[in-house]
Formats: structure tokens, C-alpha cells, sequence
């Protein structure tokens, strides 16, 4: 079982390592998601409800972590190394468990970006929609670092991985915009941590049969 | 086997006589259909489950053919109930209709898997890829339906509540013939579907064998 | 440790191995020779269980941790220092005192005093230096070597022969453009055209 962990701690301290190093990812995600909330405010006309702005502010969240997961597996993939990893006797979830690891902290780290920035935009926030930022974080991280090793496989990898992820988000967004604007946020956040319990466990358990052949 | 696809046809014009207006035909077709795609697209996870357990690969042309289904179920699915909104309603779609929005999701969902698939290459890599997203969808299906629920409550208030299955006998007997019909008619395209993919496939086999 | 029954691939019309037997007993030091696109790497990675073989049996009796498979490509991070590479690998093979073992393996290689400079910086020489390092680094029994020369100059080269020859009795199937190199070791050939 620690053995496990230490598989899980080490692969995510080297996705964490690199890019630390590389700087590539999360800098572009961070400008993505302040110039979408830009491109927001110039697309609602004025007198927009709040509730509008919210729904935006979840199609940022989402299509900025497309980005970033269409980077998920950059290094292994540019240069074979998953085959490093797959050839190594630790289980192969533990390779997903790293990676989402990874993923899910980059996108907390665009959050503490994005909220403060929607904020300023556009109006305060709850503590609901905070809570379901960090939900979400997780099922989409979840989900996503799976896809994206399936969409490695294919000829039009850049391509897939939005259109596989699209339909397996609908249900967060709806998650997530039901939880900051409704007056029963309970439900919806239920509800994520549901979707997140789910697709993670789901995810976990198939991987192995995604990476190898 | 096509005998039986026959019947369903047959047995649509029975409930005409239980009827009581137009609007409520569409129903035992709708509603069948809807049921068949689930049913197709639950045995396309269920044989998706089997290869990737047995590795058998003999698997993946059945779930790739049993995903097809639904597909079609499904899109007729939202062809009848867009004919059932406007007929009800006036209105060619609607996102009060739960049903039909939970569809739409699926639609895209396993449209995405024929995406998958041709954009990957044939081999063990393509059949384990789409046999674990076949099982994705398959979970899709019951958090969507939470999913739509919850946003009715709040966000597209739901413009129509389905009768009840306080139907009369009568209605009820006719409904459960038509779906025994309609998973009939799936099940005879399947076989049929799945023969015509083996049987290129076999083709393409013994070509390189002679080549 | 290898068996090999009418073993084929294919990738979807391409057919690149095709109905072959091979025996590699324990202890064998075989050399694939063939010419370029030959199948020579894919019977590697079939052997390595990266692919699956889409006709006939294959068996290879060693687990996964036991494997030591050198590649076309170094398979180490670019970013990261051969020390922190040798690390993580290290680390996902288990083996007690990486930080040592891993040490160790620099020095026998000559990459110590740039242990901690990326590997991006490396030339061709030196990454495949490093890429033998992670190859043998958890003293595998079963050695797939993929054009193990390749890029080495002859310092390389003498290391490379130093490291084999301390590991009397591996199992080896080795790739290569120039079997020559290996003639002495070598067991047994095996020319795919």
C-alpha cells in the first residue's frame, strides 16, 4: 500500500518538477482563462444577470482545462517516455492517479487566478461556487488525464480529447452552475461529489487497459 | 429472425384502437425506441466489460455493432420525441423534456465514440480505448438523468410531467408488445449488422492470407 | 525465457512481422540483424510486453521489473537531471538505496560530474550513456537492447562492452546494425529480412 503511494508521490512530484522547470502549462492556462473572462464581458450586453456571468464563468473553467489537459501527457508522448513508465512493474493506476494529481493542482492554481479575476469582472462570489470550483476540479482532472491517454492513440489526438471530454462535462457544468446560483446549493454539490466518486474510481480502474496494448 | 421486426410493425396499429387522440401514438413509439437504445447501449458495455476481462477479441466487434444500435435508437429517439413536442407543444424542441435532453447528451457522447474510432488506428489499442469509453457512457447514463433532474428543479423549469403508470390495462398491454417488438427489431439488426462486419472482416483476412 | 510460436504483428495493412519462431533459453545472448524497417524494434517491444502480438504465442518468463529495455528514443525526462531521472526510475522499480545504485551507475558510465545538469542539455552520446543507465540500473535479467551503439563514441562503446561483460550469464536479445561488435558474445543470430 505505501509502496503505492510512493509510486503515486513520485509521479506527481516529477509532472510538478517539470513544469516548474518547462513553465509552459500553466502559464498559458492562466492567460487563457483571464483573456476568455475578457472576451465574457465584451460578449454579454450590459445589464446581463449575474447568473448569466456565472454560467460564463464555468465555460472559462472548463475550456481552460481542456488546455491544460491537452498538455497532460506532452512530455511522455513528444518523446516515448510512457513506455518508460508502462514498462516499470508499479501498478499502471498509479501513473493515473499521479498525472491527475498533477492536473488537478495546476487547475487550482488557474483558479486562484480566475476567481479573483471574475470577481473584479464581474461580481462577487460565493462560497457555494468556491466549493464547487474545487469539485469540479477534481472530476474533471478525473476524467480528463483518462481521455487524454485515449486520445493519444488516435491521428487527430488535438481533436478528440475536446470532443471526448465535451459530453462527460455537461453533467459538471450543470453541477457547478445549479450549486452557485441556486437556493439549495446542497444538492448540487452532492451531486458533484457524487459525479466525482464515480468517474474517478471509474477512471482509476481502467487506465491500465488505456495505456497498454 | 426479420419475422419478428415484422411484428413490430404489425402490432402498431393495434393501439389505435385504445386510443385516445393522436398525440398518444407517438408514445408507443417514442417510448420503446428510447428503451431500446438503452438496452443497446448497455450491451455494448456489457461486451465492452468482456473483452477487456477476457481480452477475447472477438468482443469488440460486438460492442462496436451494439454502440451502433443506440446510436440509431437514439437518434430516432429524438426524432420521435421532437415530433411528440411539436405535436404536444408546438414547439420542434424543448428543454423541459428531460428525456430528450438526456438523449441529446448521449447522442453526442457515443457520437464522440465513432470519433474515437476512426480516428484510431485497428488494433488491441483501438478495441480496449473504445471498449472503456462504451463503459463511460454506460455510467453516463444514470449521472445524466440525476443530472437533468436537478437542473429542471432550478434552471429549465420541466414544461411536462409524463402520465403516471396509472395506465389503463389496455394501453399498458399494447405498450409492453410494442417494446417486446422494438427490442426485437434491434436485436435483428444487430445480428444482421454483426454477421455483414464479421463477414468483411473474415473477407479481409483471407485476402491477406492469399496476398 | 523467450518463446516465440509463429509470432506475428501487424499494424492495421501493414504487415511487419510475420509467422516467426525464436527460442531464447536463459543465458542466451541473441542478435537480431536485419535491414532498416525489418521489424527488428517491434519484436523488442513485443518482447517487452509493449505491444500485443496480433497472431501465433509469444512467452517471455521474466516479470516486468526484471526487464532492462533500451529503446530508439533515451526514455528520460529532458527537463530533469540523470540524477532525478535515475531517481523516479529507481523509485517505480523498487530497488532499495537508489540514491547509491544510481550513483553508481553514473559513475560507470561517466556521466557523474554532469549529475546534475538536464538532460536537455546532453548530446546524443551522452543521453544514450544515460538511457544504459536506466536500462541496467535495477540489474535486470532480461536485457532488450535496441541499437545499443548507437550514438556512443568509443569511450561509449568500451563502457558499454565493460558493463556487459560484468554481467556473466543475462539473458540478451539484442538489435543491432553491427553484430561484429557482439560477435564474441554472442550465442546465437537471428536475421529477419
Amino acid at each position: 500500500m505505501s509502496a503505492y503511494a510512493g509510486d503515486v508521490a513520485a509521479l506527481a512530484r516529477k509532472d510538478l518538477l517539470l513544469e516548474l522547470r518547462s513553465r509552459d502549462t500553466l502559464p498559458a492556462m492562466l492567460l487563457f482563462v483571464v483573456s476568455a473572462l475578457t472576451i465574457f464581458h465584451f460578449a454579454l450586453p450590459s445589464g446581463s444577470s449575474e447568473r448569466a456571468e456565472t454560467g460564463l464563468l464555468w465555460i472559462a473553467i472548463v475550456f481552460t482545462a481542456l488546455l491544460g489537459l491537452s498538455r497532460a501527457f506532452a512530455a511522455e508522448r513528444e518523446q516515448g517516455l510512457l513506455d518508460g513508465l508502462v514498462l516499470a512493474p508499479c501498478d499502471r493506476s498509479a501513473i493515473w492517479l499521479g498525472k491527475t494529481i498533477g492536473v488537478t493542482l495546476f487547475l487550482v492554481l488557474a483558479e486562484v487566478v480566475a476567481l479573483p479575476a471574475f470577481a473584479l469582472f464581474f461580481h462577487p462570489l460565493s462560497w457555494e461556487l468556491v466549493a464547487a470550483v474545487a469539485l469540479a476540479d477534481i472530476g474533471i482532472a478525473a476524467i480528463g488525464t483518462l481521455l487524454a491517454a485515449i486520445a493519444a492513440a488516435s491521428r487527430a489526438r488535438e481533436l478528440l480529447l475536446p470532443l471526448l471530454f465535451l459530453p462527460l462535462a455537461i453533467p459538471v457544468v450543470i453541477g457547478g452552475v445549479g450549486a452557485s446560483i441556486a437556493a439549495n446549493p446542497g444538492t448540487f454539490l452532492a451531486f458533484l461529489g457524487l459525479y466525482d466518486a464515480v468517474f474517478a474510481i471509474l477512471s482509476w480502474a481502467s487506465f491500465e487497459y488505456v495505456v497498454t496494448e | 429472425m426479420l419475422l419478428l421486426g415484422g411484428y413490430t410493425l404489425a402490432f402498431y396499429w393495434a393501439p389505435e384502437d385504445a386510443d385516445q387522440g393522436f398525440s398518444q401514438k407517438i408514445f408507443y413509439l417514442h417510448v420503446p425506441i428510447a428503451l431500446t437504445a438503452y438496452a443497446c447501449f448497455g450491451w455494448g458495455a456489457w461486451k465492452a466489460l468482456r473483452l477487456l476481462w477476457t481480452g477475447d477479441r472477438r468482443y469488440d466487434l460486438e460492442s462496436y455493432t451494439a454502440v451502433h444500435m443506440g446510436v440509431i435508437f437514439g437518434l430516432l429517439t429524438l426524432v420521435t420525441g421532437s415530433i411528440w413536442a411539436k405535436i404536444s407543444w408546438g414547439e420542434w424542441w424543448t428543454w423541459g423534456e428531460r428525456q430528450l435532453v438526456l438523449f441529446l447528451i448521449l447522442f453526442l457522447f457515443y457520437s464522440s465514440y465513432f470519433m474515437l474510432r476512426y480516428s484510431t488506428e485497428a488494433g488491441p489499442r483501438r478495441e480496449r480505448n473504445s471498449a472503456v469509453y462504451a463503459l463511460f457512457g454506460v455510467v453516463l447514463i444514470p449521472v445524466s438523468f440525476l443530472a437533468v433532474r436537478i437542473a429542471g428543479t432550478i434552471l429549465h423549469p420541466t414544461v411536462f410531467t409524463h402520465e403516471g403508470a396509472n395506465l389503463p390495462w389496455q394501453m399498458l398491454v399494447c405498450f409492453l408488445i410494442c417494446l417486446g417488438g422494438m427490442l426485437a427489431l434491434a436485436a435483428t439488426l444487430y445480428r444482421v449488422e454483426l454477421a455483414g462486419k464479421r463477414a468483411s472482416v473474415s473477407l479481409r483476412e483471407l485476402r491477406e492470407l492469399l496476398a | 525465457m523467450i518463446r516465440a510460436r509463429k509470432l506475428s504483428k501487424r499494424f492495421g495493412d501493414k504487415r511487419v512481422i510475420e509467422r516467426l519462431d525464436l527460442e531464447v533459453p536463459r543465458g542466451g545472448f541473441v542478435l537480431v540483424t536485419g535491414p532498416n524497417g525489418s521489424g527488428k524494434t517491434t519484436l523488442l517491444r513485443l518482447c517487452a510486453g509493449l505491444f500485443a502480438p496480433t497472431g501465433g504465442e509469444l512467452e517471455v518468463d521474466v516479470p516486468r521489473g526484471a526487464i532492462g529495455f533500451l529503446a530508439h528514443e533515451p526514455l528520460v525526462y529532458r527537463e530533469l537531471t540523470p540524477l532525478e531521472n535515475l531517481d523516479l526510475y529507481g523509485r517505480l522499480y523498487r530497488l532499495p538505496e537508489r540514491r547509491e545504485r544510481a550513483g553508481a551507475m553514473l559513475e560507470r558510465f561517466g556521466l557523474w560530474r554532469v549529475r546534475n545538469e538536464r538532460a536537455g542539455t546532453f548530446s546524443r552520446g551522452m543521453l544514450q550513456r544515460l538511457a544504459l543507465c536506466r536500462t541496467f540500473l535495477h540489474d535486470p535479467d532480461l536485457l532488450l537492447l535496441d541499437e545499443p551503439f548507437d550514438g556512443l563514441d568509443v569511450e561509449g562503446a568500451d563502457l558499454l562492452h565493460a558493463e556487459l561483460a560484468e554481467r556473466i550469464g543475462v539473458t540478451a536479445l539484442v538489435a543491432t546494425h553491427e553484430p561484429e561488435a557482439l560477435a564474441s558474445r554472442a550465442t546465437a543470430r537471428l536475421a529477419i529480412a
